[in-house]
């Protein structure tokens, strides 16, 4: 399965974001969008979504048009991690992931025991079970990252789409949710997130996409995308590369 | 104090049995018990009750249509409140946070200006509410921007507080010795003139609204996120705000028209339900439902029986409302339980 747009136009009723953008993302691939605030990364992930419909272009949800898909449906097609939000409610974490099983219930139903089994299996698989019967919003950030990935996981999607998961997050989280996003693509899941850390995308994406000014710069794999040249011209600032061994990491100049 | 579902519904329900039966028991005329059971009881059967005529029309005729009233326009009020509250993803939502109860005020005091019957001017209420609210509806899907839910209550404000300088024009126009105090009375709060005929038309309107919303309850936790986040869940929001907010104004709007303006009833008990049983909107609308009804039974108790004269309901749930409201905020600084 695959998630494809070509020459794709993004924004809103009264302002353009971007245009001409071309992207693909296949089952058990990661796929980082770096760029810098403004440059249309969460516009391109809503568009993507179908939670914003494209300016132009088309996006195909495995050859469909995604906007003939109904939104049940592309709801088990695709999961959203939005970022951590802390919430109106005090919802129990296992009511919050049982509302990723929305799209399975009819319009009238209550959550059924498939539906409490499978959430409870997500929060199992991230670490989080004992958190269950906690409310949302007495836990921490990052235990709230989980929660919401876990929600998304609950969807039981193909694809999951997550948004800055790693922003506002402690050190330690962050490795955390960037290790299961390598457990996901593992899983045969495709991921696709934003970061303004490229450390994070070398860290959990094969490939990476620099989007500046509502244009792609440079797209491919994530070794020969994140460069120092290619880094400094996206962001406009120095960056220097420390390298040990094979590994390399980029730090703000 | 968290209770599971079960135990929450059965402390609201034991709050209902025991607003019914001091709804029914107080009063001037003296009513036992087994005198409401027994009449109850010879009106299934056919049976005769060998209660004295007098008591049998106290509770069949006075006290029996407000005791019902009161419970269905409180348990509608809160309901429609907590519906509210999850749609608006906001706590301090009440069920007029649309318009519905000034478009309401306008429609019955339009009615008493005009010195239409009484079934006129309930009617005209109603139908106030439903307009005013389909009013403010159109202009916040005209106005598209990116929240939605946003430009709705604003429109709300907007329009609620037009509605209110249109009551205020009828008021100062009004014959100062009958219209002004019949208008005065209506929009503090009463149910002292239902009668058994009102009956049918609220009970149907709030139950078929009521019912609504509790069907739809399992998918409104998903709508208290934010748009896009129950969209990508799945739900076409939509509709589902349509379907919520159709319902809850019905509710509403019938309640006003037969109870004129009761405030806090909406926006406080939701609150002490969610304190009761959690969040979770399976769980917390039924509660709301019949916490509110015994609420109300309560308050209409005391409103028709604490002083020669009656108090208005409006006045009543304020005293009790505020100095609640205020403890509440109190108590749950940290969040929104």
């Amino acid at each position: 399965m695959t998630i494809t747009a070509e020459n794709l136009a993004i924004g809103y009723r009264d302002r353009l974001v971007g245009s001409d953008l071309s992207i693909s993302l296949r089952e058990g691939e990661s796929l980082a969008l770096l760029g810098p605030n403004g440059g249309g990364k969460t516009t391109l992930l809503k568009t993507l979504l179908g939670l914003l419909p494209p300016r132009a272009g088309e996006i195909m949800l495995n050859g469909r048009p995604l906007s003939a898909i109904s939104v049940r449906e592309r709801a088990r097609l695709v999961g959203y991690v939005p970022q951590v939000h802390i919430g109106t409610f005090a919802f129990s974490v296992e009511t919050v992931v049982l509302m990723g099983r929305t799209a399975y219930g009819s319009l009238f139903s209550r959550p059924g025991a498939k539906d409490i089994a499978v959430a409870r299996e997500m929060l199992e698989r991230l670490g989080i079970i004992h958190l269950a019967e906690r409310s949302y919003t007495e836990i921490s950030g990052g235990e709230r990252q989980l929660a919401l990935l876990a929600r998304a996981l609950a969807q039981e999607p193909r694809f999951v789409v997550l948004d800055e998961p790693t922003a506002s997050l402690d050190f330690g989280n962050q490795g955390k949710v960037l290790h299961e996003i390598g457990r996901l693509t593992g899983a045969g899941l495709g991921v696709l997130f934003t970061t303004h850390d490229p450390n994070h995308a070398l860290r959990a994406a094969h490939r990476v996409c620099l989007l500046r000014d509502g244009a792609i710069m440079t797209e491919g794999a994530t070794s020969g995308v994140l460069t120092r040249d290619n880094l400094e011209m996206l962001y406009g600032a120095s960056v220097i590369p420390v390298a040990e061994g094979k590994q390399v990491a980029f730090l703000p100049g | 104090m968290r209770l599971s579902a079960p135990s929450g519904i059965a402390v609201a329900l034991a709050l209902v049995a025991a607003g019914f039966a001091v709804a029914f028991l107080v009063g001037r005329f003296p009513v036992s018990l087994g005198d409401v059971f027994a009449v109850l009881y010879s009106k299934l059967s056919g049976a005769p009750s060998g209660v004295s005529s007098a008591a049998e029309t106290v509770i069949l005729n006075v006290r029996g249509p407000r005791v019902l009233a009161a419970f269905f326009v409180g348990a509608a009020l809160s309901v429609a409140g907590a519906a509210f509250q999850g749609l608006f993803r906001n706590p301090l939502v009440s069920p007029d946070i649309l318009g519905a109860s000034s478009g309401a005020a306008l429609g019955a005091v339009l009615g008493i200006y005009f010195s239409l019957g009484v079934f006129a001017i309930q009617g005209l209420a109603f139908l106030g509410g439903l307009v005013a609210v389909a009013a403010v509806y159109a202009i916040g899907s005209a106005l598209r921007m990116r929240d939605p839910v946003l430009v709705l209550v604003l429109a709300g404000v907007v329009i609620g507080a037009l509605l209110g300088s249109g009551v205020g024009l009828i008021k100062y126009l009004a014959d100062p010795y009958n219209q002004l105090p019949a208008i005065t009375f209506w929009l503090l709060g009463s149910l002292a003139a239902t009668s058994a005929s009102d009956l049918v038309s609220l009970v149907s309107l709030i139950a078929a609204g009521t019912f609504v919303l509790l069907l739809l309850r399992h998918r409104m936790n998903a709508m208290s996120l934010p748009e896009e986040e129950a969209r990508a869940l799945g739900i076409s929001t939509g509709p589902m705000r349509i379907a919520i907010v159709a319902a809850a104004t019905l509710v509403t709007s019938a309640s006003v028209a037969a109870a004129g303006i009761v405030g806090w009833v909406g926006l406080v008990v939701p609150h002490i339900a969610r304190s009761l049983t959690g969040p979770d909107f399976a769980k917390l609308l039924p509660v709301s439902a019949l916490l509110g009804g015994s609420f109300l039974l309560f308050i209409d108790t005391i409103a028709r029986t604490a002083a020669s004269i009656e108090i208005p309901l409006g006045i009543l749930t304020a005293f009790v409302g505020t100095p609640f409201f205020i403890w509440l905020l109190a108590s749950m600084q940290k969040n929104w339980s």
